[in-house]
């Protein structure tokens, strides 16, 4: 089973979340998520200033197994994007929770962000969807 | 033999070693390019004997792992034998040199080949109209949706800006409503590989212009609730697109029409008898319901008292227009209609019979080796999706490592990883031209590779081992894509 940090949120599309000491927050994709997609050769990221509702599809990981759409998991501004992807998509697969990071979002309401998963119910997901 | 390295031929080229007498001349006098335009350095061109040339390209034709040398079972893919008399026959001189703008009254048997063909197509699909002009799959795809389009235009319905896309669909569905300026959405499929119409009853609604589908699905099994699906989405305003690609396993038995479709592509470069995979050409025509005839791609052929004619905009004034200079690719058509005509009735049920009987016997037996299927519950149709999650789990060994050693057994690789729905997949699909043989044969490559796996994994790890190439470094060939010979590093600079 791979590894799942006790003190971020969840999303069902297997985005994390993190909310920073300022009240902004830092998304990126999961250790499981980057596991099933396998090695990453490209990461198209948001704009800055741009504004999405949760659920919004707001990035796309390219593998070589297959494209997905990254979803953003609240209601928000991107403040900030992890420009490195751009030249090394591998941070992704090896530091996913860490400087794997994708972007940053000032949420419209801090309210979102509890009603996520907490790792306990993302562990249950993913043991659900290993059935 | 093959040589291993095989040096490009740029690489075989030195001064003056040229044939001239191929060579076209041209002067400055007989083009009309604006001075401007024309380059001012000779291009650098290799300069190699024919003879080097020869060679060149037969070593590299010698490196093809095709239908014409190795079962290829890709899934979604239709890699089926393409009978030679097919392209013998399109290739008659009357057909071939016949120049698109020769008047009509000179090109009635062709025409009248092109009319036929439409015909068969409508029969054995079940729509009112076909036009054979789209050029490949992905154009087909592109009319199919622009019809929808010019439909709901066409009754000032502008509110319709969502297609519906099931989770398991080809990639080319949410591309092609997109370049339609149509947003998608998302149909998931439910655990028996259905589409879950719960989900697409939540979806639909007055923004849907319509659904794309394919049916079979890409899961390998015929969607068993589409009459209601037809229901649901046409009772909501919305119109049905059916994707040929899977035609194969139903052709002759099932018609889309009969389904409840609005439009449907075919992709005749797969299903009727042109090699693919190439990158074309190819022939994607689309069939149509009552009420898209009038938005069809021109021009189409038509038929009256004096013969044949082309149908053009003064005949459909609401047509979406012209997709390719003339009339599609005519050699790609010739090949489908002689195709269909060797078939005849009964030979067309024959393929989606075979196809499908051939897909069940290699599923039931590999199942019987002991390897897990994704849908155990269902019967397959033209092609069936296993699943080597349990290997990668217990042995450590992925489905690319699978199909890796798949090459050192003379056999193609199955798809690999589609749909993305089912984790370490392979599509396999062995197509009704393959004899029991040739499937018995694939059966005990997959039971010994199993075996290897659970032996030694390296063993898969390293494959495949008896291939010009080895393991492809595919990460570095996607993020450090390089096609351009380097002039500089041969002159030595």
């Amino acid at each position: 089973m791979s590894n799942v940090p006790t003190e971020l949120r969840y999303t069902k599309s297997h985005e994390w979340v993190r909310t920073e000491a300022d009240g902004s927050v830092t998304i990126g994709i999961t250790e499981h998520a980057q596991e099933l997609l396998g090695d990453m050769v490209f990461i198209e990221l948001p704009e800055t200033e741009a504004n999405y509702t949760a659920g919004d599809e707001c990035a796309v990981v390219e593998s070589v197994k297959a494209a997905s759409d990254v979803y953003s998991p609240i209601t928000g501004e991107i403040t900030a994007v992890n420009e490195d992807l751009a030249d090394s998509p591998e941070t992704v697969n090896q530091d996913a929770f860490g400087a794997g990071w994708m972007f940053k979002m000032q949420p419209e309401d801090a309210g979102e962000i509890d009603e996520l998963m907490d790792a306990d119910a993302y562990q249950e997901l993913l043991a659900e969807e290993d059935h | 033999m093959l040589d291993k390295q095989t040096p490009l031929i740029f690489e075989h080229s030195r001064p003056s070693r040229v044939n001239t007498t191929h060579t076209q001349r041209t002067t400055a006098k007989t083009t009309n390019i604006p001075a401007g335009l024309l380059r001012k350095s000779k291009p650098r061109l290799p300069e190699v004997s024919e003879m080097d040339a020869v060679r060149h390209y037969t070593r590299l034709s010698q490196k093809n792992f095709s239908i014409d040398t190795q079962f290829y079972p890709l899934g979604s893919c239709t890699m089926k034998h393409n009978p030679r008399a097919c392209n013998s026959l399109a290739s008659l001189p009357g057909y071939l040199n016949r120049h698109p703008l020769a008047p009509v009254k000179h090109g009635q048997g062709f025409l009248s080949c092109m009319w036929d063909l439409q015909e068969m197509l409508k029969d054995v699909t079940g729509m009112t109209a076909v036009s054979l002009t789209p050029m490949a799959g992905a154009q087909g795809e592109f009319a199919g949706v622009a019809m929808i389009r010019a439909y709901h235009d066409a009754n000032n319905d502008t509110d319709r800006t969502e297609i519906l896309v099931p989770d398991a669909a080809h990639g080319t569905n949410p591309a092609t409503a997109t370049m339609c300026g149509y947003a998608t959405k998302e149909i998931p499929t439910d655990a028996n590989g259905d589409i879950d119409v719960e989900a697409l009853k939540v979806a639909v609604g007055p923004h849907t212009a319509g659904i794309m589908l394919t049916n079979p699905s890409t899961l390998g099994v015929f969607d068993r609730r589409i009459k209601e699906i037809a229901g649901i989405v046409h009772e909501a305003g919305g119109l049905l697109y059916y994707d040929g690609a899977n035609l194969n396993a139903i052709l002759g038995k099932v018609k889309p029409g009969d389904m409840g479709f609005d439009v449907i592509h075919m992709n005749l470069h797969k299903t009727f008898s042109t090699p693919h995979g190439g990158g074309g050409p190819g022939a994607g025509p689309v069939g149509v319901s009552e009420r898209l005839k009038p938005f069809m791609p021109i021009p189409v052929v038509g038929k009256n008292d004096d013969g044949y004619y082309w149908l053009t905009e003064k005949d459909l004034p609401q047509t979406i227009g012209r997709l390719s200079t003339y009339m599609g690719n005519a050699g790609v058509l010739m090949r489908a209609y002689i195709y269909a005509l060797l078939l005849g009735r009964e030979g067309m049920v024959r393929v989606a019979d075979y196809a499908t009987l051939n897909a069940n016997y290699l599923m039931v037996s590999l199942a019987k080796a002991g390897f897990d299927m994704a849908l155990p519950e269902r019967r397959a149709t033209h092609e069936f999706i296993l699943t080597l999650k349990r290997q990668a789990k217990e042995q450590g060994v992925t489905a690319m490592d699978f199909a890796k050693r798949l090459l050192d057994y003379g056999f193609h690789a199955p798809t690999t990883y589609f749909p993305l729905i089912v984790p370490e997949c392979l599509l396999i699909e062995p197509t009704e031209s393959e004899s029991k043989e040739t499937l018995d044969g694939f059966i005990e490559a997959m039971a010994a590779i199993q075996k290897e796996a659970e032996k030694d994994a390296e063993t898969l790890k390293g494959a495949p081992y008896s291939q010009p190439m080895r393991r492809l470094d595919d990460v570095k060939a996607a993020r450090e894509l390089d096609l351009r010979y380097s002039f500089e590093q041969k002159d030595g600079k």
